[in-house]
């Protein structure tokens, strides 16, 4: 994001001649001032078209949410609501160190940036972390987006993977699930079809696009800021920001807390729905 | 109060030696692909923009030529490969050139200097723009040449969820230039609120400003929701996710009311950079201030709030509720005043004033003329009852050419042939000038007109073959097509010659009085080496013309201030 960094260094061709001016004012701005205006007005648009990018989704979850709503109030029992929480705990507290962040910058505090950036960029790896696990397990069990939904409820109780069963799932639609039920009934070593098969709603597997998509896209996100902090943390550690030229700490500051935002609402939305 | 010509910056008359300019400040390939020069920008994506200009052009004409007559006509053209070409047309039309067009060839050159800057505000993420529209151009390119893409422009599910052609590269290719269009719209506003100079109020803004602003309004808040349709379209045919596929549980006309949220105020974005030229040539070439100014500029904003609320009107067909379709019907018929307010702005503009028919002037005429038969037949196809009839003809397809070609692309062409003097430094000849701009009208009328008549007796879009009632129709049409591609062709040679055989420019040589003109042409790297005074944008009494040197220079009478 070049709103994000965009006072250049000394590499403008005709820097050169101007006098005393911050060495990270753009040459193109009269003041400091009017150049970090320009950034936050800049970053505060781009904050709007990332609503806009997943005001998307939101209006999809919606969407499926009014029209089957089984498949909300079955699909949410899969997701790990200790975890969820957890992770909703750690990017809180990323907003915060990040916030603590933008002040050390605004006040000049080198080491105590260095220290808040870093511990940013801490717990965002550690929201990656648990997202990975929870991820994988769900991948593990077949719980994936709808062509390719192949979860069978008895696994998690015989330890099996669903590596075998989903071949025969790859390309079938759900309404073939019915005809499955009964070719695991028959296949030899089949796991045991227990009452749950019968409870699980017909479009389940929506419920886990939807998540995939809407936790996938934030995910991304994070990783985006995590690139971010982690170039702030270069430019801190070389110096760059003081109480004159804080911008760049500042703006990722403000995206850094929309993604925190955006798993406040993914947080409830997905994991606690009754 | 006149605006001052800085006499550091007067343009060279023939016999003095070049003064440094933006084209000549630096050399070397690495000066360009690494600018981070407005001015430079705007070129490169004139370049590339036009490339495109010439490739949807081709497609256009490979298709026009296929429909000469029913069934198959050119050797090679099956109906398959037909599918391909008014897609491509459509795609490569659409996203790389008519919705970047005036905003990023034009804009990115002209707003800056027409504000009073000295560059945009983000300088760095304009070339960002630019790479990022390159490299949606070659996502397309490769779509191209591995399997093609056959869903029609719009991709509509579920056809485009199971169709071989590569509609993943191709909306991965519309996904990146969303980007570039969101970055560079993100700009201007920002330049806009935080770069004017002293004295440059709001209503001192020159209303292609405003029209840039509306412009890059839409392209913040609407661009996004492309960029999620089409990262769920590929998550669809990647992943199976079942959103739009209705054989998972998903809805296909949930991706048309997607899709058309963002492409209806996309329409906006085609048609409102365009608007903003008009008023600046209307004016000049009528040597009057432009009347209404407040209006003209409010009604700016309120086509760019308003085109948000209609997106239904392409899917009257689709299935939707009779309520939804009657409000949609309802909010459509309100963009029509905003529009038709700038129409009598323009007349009227006009009305007594000095009437010169230079060639920009030429295509503003032909716009204020195109743009009504276009916006007009969109009231047919607002309104419910005849939409139905209408919807998926050729009525459409003509509706859409004649706002979105003689409306969009006379308009850039104005523009281009008003600035080229600012941009170049060179006049180029009017004479020939003149004849490209009425024969593009012309051809023009002669492709699409037929089209309405086509289309209201019932000649379906999108087909290869028809019947043998239609065929007149269409034989026009492609007749019209290859004198417009004439037309065309004459009016980029009269461009590309003045570089060798042009005039050298003068500074103002029509006399404007919107800053732009304040400096010499082509302009120095740093727009202005004092900052300009504000004035009036449309005093054009206070300039008179200086045969010495070809352009307009300041009368120091001072401006009557219209607003």
């Amino acid at each position: 994001m070049s709103a994000v960094a965009d006072a250049p260094g000394a590499v403008e061709a005709d820097h050169g001649h101007h006098d005393a001016h911050h060495p990270f004012q753009a040459h193109h701005f009269e003041t400091m001032e009017q150049q970090f205006d320009s950034g936050k007005l800049g970053i505060w648009l781009f904050l709007i078209t990332e609503v806009m990018f997943f005001s998307g989704l939101f209006c999809a979850y919606a969407i499926y949410r009014v029209y089957h709503p089984e498949i909300f109030v079955a699909g949410h029992h899969f997701l790990d609501k200790t975890l969820g929480a957890l992770n909703t705990i750690v990017l809180l507290f990323s907003s915060l160190t990040m916030a603590w962040g933008v002040r050390c910058a605004q006040l000049g505090q080198r080491v105590g940036l260095i220290v808040c950036l870093s511990l940013t960029l801490a717990c965002a790896g550690t929201f990656m972390v648990v997202k990975y696990f929870e991820y994988s397990h769900k991948i593990h069990l077949g719980l994936v987006p709808a062509g390719y939904f192949s979860y069978k409820p008895g696994d998690e109780a015989h330890g099996h993977g669903d590596e075998s069963h989903a071949d025969q799932h790859h390309s079938d639609k759900p309404e073939h699930t019915g005809a499955a039920k009964s070719e695991f009934e028959t296949a030899p070593a089949a796991t045991a079809v227990s009452a749950e098969e019968a409870d699980l709603p017909r479009r389940i597997g929506l419920f886990f696009s939807i998540y995939y998509c809407l936790t996938g896209l934030h995910g991304i996100h994070i990783v985006a800021g995590m690139i971010a902090i982690t170039w702030l943390l270069v430019r801190a550690i070389r110096g760059d920001f003081g109480p004159q030229y804080f911008g760049p700490v500042d703006y990722v500051g403000l995206y850094w807390h929309l993604v925190d935002l955006i798993w406040i609402y993914l947080f409830p939305l997905l994991y606690l729905i009754q | 109060m006149a605006s001052v010509l800085d006499p550091s910056l007067s343009s060279p008359t023939p016999a003095e030696p070049r003064v440094d300019n933006y084209l000549t400040h630096t050399s070397g390939w690495k000066s360009w692909a690494f600018t981070l020069d407005h001015k430079r920008i705007g070129l490169m994506y004139l370049v590339g923009i036009s490339l495109s200009l010439l490739l949807g052009g081709i497609f256009a004409l490979l298709l026009r030529a296929e429909l000469f007559t029913p069934g198959p006509t050119i050797p090679g053209i099956t109906h398959d490969r037909y599918n391909q070409l008014f897609t491509l047309h459509g795609a490569v039309m659409t996203f790389l050139f008519i919705i970047p067009g005036i905003p990023a060839a034009l804009g990115n050159f002209v707003l800056p200097i027409m504000l009073g800057a000295k560059d945009v505000a983000f300088p760095r993420m304009n070339l960002g723009s630019f790479y990022l529209w390159v490299g949606g151009a070659i996502f397309f390119l490769v779509a191209l040449v591995t399997g093609g893409l056959d869903t029609g422009w719009t991709f509509y599910t579920p056809y485009s969820l199971t169709t071989n052609s590569s509609v993943i590269a191709a909306t991965m290719g519309v996904f990146i230039l969303g980007f570039s269009s969101i970055f560079t719209g993100l700009n201007f506003i920002v330049t806009i609120h935080t770069l004017r100079p002293a004295g440059m109020t709001w209503l001192r803004l020159p209303l292609f400003l405003w029209a840039a602003y509306s412009t890059s309004i839409i392209q913040v808040l609407a661009t996004p929701v492309l960029g999620i349709t089409l990262m769920l379209l590929i998550a669809e045919r990647m992943m199976k996710i079942g959103i739009f596929d209705p054989a998972l549980g998903g809805d296909p006309v949930l991706y048309q009311h997607f899709f058309w949220f963002y492409s209806h105020p996309a329409v906006y974005i085609m048609i409102l950079p365009a608007m903003g030229v008009i008023s600046e040539l209307i004016s000049t070439f009528s040597r009057k201030p432009i009347f209404g100014y407040t209006f003209i500029a409010f009604s700016s904003l309120a086509i760019a709030l308003l085109g948000f609320l209609v997106w239904g009107h392409h899917m009257f067909t689709s299935g939707q509720s009779q309520m939804s379709a009657i409000v949609f019907s309802s909010l459509t018929f309100s963009i029509s005043i905003p529009s038709a307010i700038k129409v009598f702005n323009w007349l009227a503009t006009m009305y007594k004033g000095s009437i010169s028919l230079a060639t920009p002037m030429c295509y503003a005429l032909s716009f204020i003329f195109l743009f009504t038969i276009g916006g007009l037949t969109g009231l047919f196809l607002g309104a419910l009852s005849t939409d139905v009839h209408l919807h998926d003809t050729y009525f459409i397809v003509a509706h859409f050419h004649y706002v979105m070609v003689g409306g969009t692309l006379m308009a850039f062409l104005g523009g281009l042939f008003y600035w080229w003097p600012k941009m170049i430094g060179k006049m180029y000849n009017e004479f020939w000038g003149q004849v490209g701009a009425w024969m593009v009208f012309g051809g023009f009328n002669l492709t699409f007109f037929p089209q309405f008549v086509m289309g209201a007796r019932g000649m379906p879009r999108r087909y290869y073959n028809y019947l043998p009632e239609f065929e007149f129709y269409h034989q026009v049409s492609t007749i019209g097509a290859f004198v417009l591609g004439l037309g065309l062709v004459i009016a980029l040679v009269v461009l590309l010659r003045s570089f060798k055989h042009g005039k050298p420019a003068p500074a103002n040589p029509w006399g404007a009085a919107t800053l732009e003109w304040q400096c010499s042409s082509p302009p120095p790297h740093d727009n202005f080496s004092h900052t300009p005074t504000v004035g009036d944008p449309y005093a054009l009494e206070a300039f008179d013309y200086d045969p010495k040197t070809g352009g307009y220079v300041p009368n120091g009478k001072p401006a009557l201030v219209t607003h």
